[in-house]
């Protein structure tokens, strides 16, 4: 797979590096990372980065990871571009919002590098 | 530290479901699934699931209190808001926090630095949200809040009656460390 430029969306810069390197194990090795601690963060570096993929938390203060998404859409930034919500949030009342927000994917907290492998490729090679 | 302050703090769930929904929320009552809710062994599942999957490691519960015989520890707070208020507590030792984070990052750590706290929350809001999810209704209609970080010494956490509470101790390696889900208030 040539390059993949990532975005990834955690208040955690722990979470940031696991989700960086469950992505690497993943077998994305030519991985282009950038990283934003908010979801307003995340939606200004989009207005000078192209991406290919979002990884983005829910639970963040000032902009949590709905509200992202939603401005994502109703800003047309990074149109095409699959989002994966990476959450401690499980039920399917979540998954549902994140859906009917954008989102492509849902990973729950605690993960794999297989679980993530298996969610974020398919949305990678479909694209 | 009033935990019971965390009920004000924490974020109640983010629902955008219309009347109807909001209708089921005000008429849903979690009282009859109080006996799932506080079951000891979602909160053994929960730890070991979080440190298996994050840590790699075996995390087992042991009776009596951790061992933090330090000076300085360090506390992880998630408030839950929404049908269920309270919170869950992480508590460790300096030494098993950095323990903790250099396992979760691959890093090595001399002291507890704002990575280390931050990765201490993070583990603290995967328990919350483990334990919240081993009982689909609480999952659906309780939010967790952002993790708060406390460090330092001599300090005692006070919880003021609670409706339930659960305090588990537990141990990987030579690490010990105590996770509490301090319930306030249910509805």
């Amino acid at each position: 797979m040539s390059e993949v430029r990532s975005l990834i969306v955690d208040d955690s810069s722990v979470m940031r590096k696991i989700v960086e390197r469950s992505l690497r194990q993943a077998g994305l090795e030519t991985l282009v990372v950038f990283e934003a601690g908010s979801g307003l963060d995340g939606l200004e570096l989009l207005k000078t980065q192209q991406v290919d993929l979002i990884l983005s938390d829910i639970n963040m203060p000032s902009m949590d990871g709905l509200e992202f998404l939603r401005q994502l859409r109703a800003q047309n930034l990074a149109p095409n571009v699959p989002v994966v919500m990476i959450t401690t949030e499980s039920s399917e009342e979540h998954v549902k919002q994140a859906i009917l927000a954008g989102a492509q994917g849902y990973i729950r907290k605690p993960f794999t590098a297989e679980q993530v492998k298996e969610r974020v490729l398919p949305l990678l090679h479909a694209a | 530290m009033q935990v019971n302050g965390v009920r004000a703090a924490s974020i109640a769930t983010r629902r955008g479901g219309g009347e109807k929904e909001m209708e089921r929320a005000m008429t849903l009552s979690l009282r009859e699934s109080v006996h799932l809710i506080s079951d000891p062994m979602n909160l053994d599942a929960s730890v070991e699931e979080v440190f298996q999957l994050m840590l790699g490691v075996d995390s087992r519960r042991f009776e009596g209190p951790a061992e933090i015989v330090e000076p300085e520890s360090v506390t992880a707070v998630v408030g839950f808001g929404g049908l269920l208020s309270g919170a869950c507590v992480f508590r460790s030792g300096a030494s098993t926090a950095i323990k903790i984070a250099a396992h979760m990052t691959g890093m090595e750590f001399a002291e507890v630095d704002d990575i280390v706290k931050d990765g201490i929350g993070e583990i603290c809001n995967m328990l919350a949200g483990a334990w919240k999810g081993k009982v689909p209704d609480l999952a659906a209609n309780t939010g967790l809040s952002v993790p708060a970080v406390i460090t330092g010494r001599d300090y005692r956490i006070h919880v003021q009656a609670p409706e339930f509470q659960l305090h588990h101790s537990y141990s990987f390696d030579d690490a010990s460390f105590e996770v509490t889900i301090i319930c306030d208030g249910l509805q």
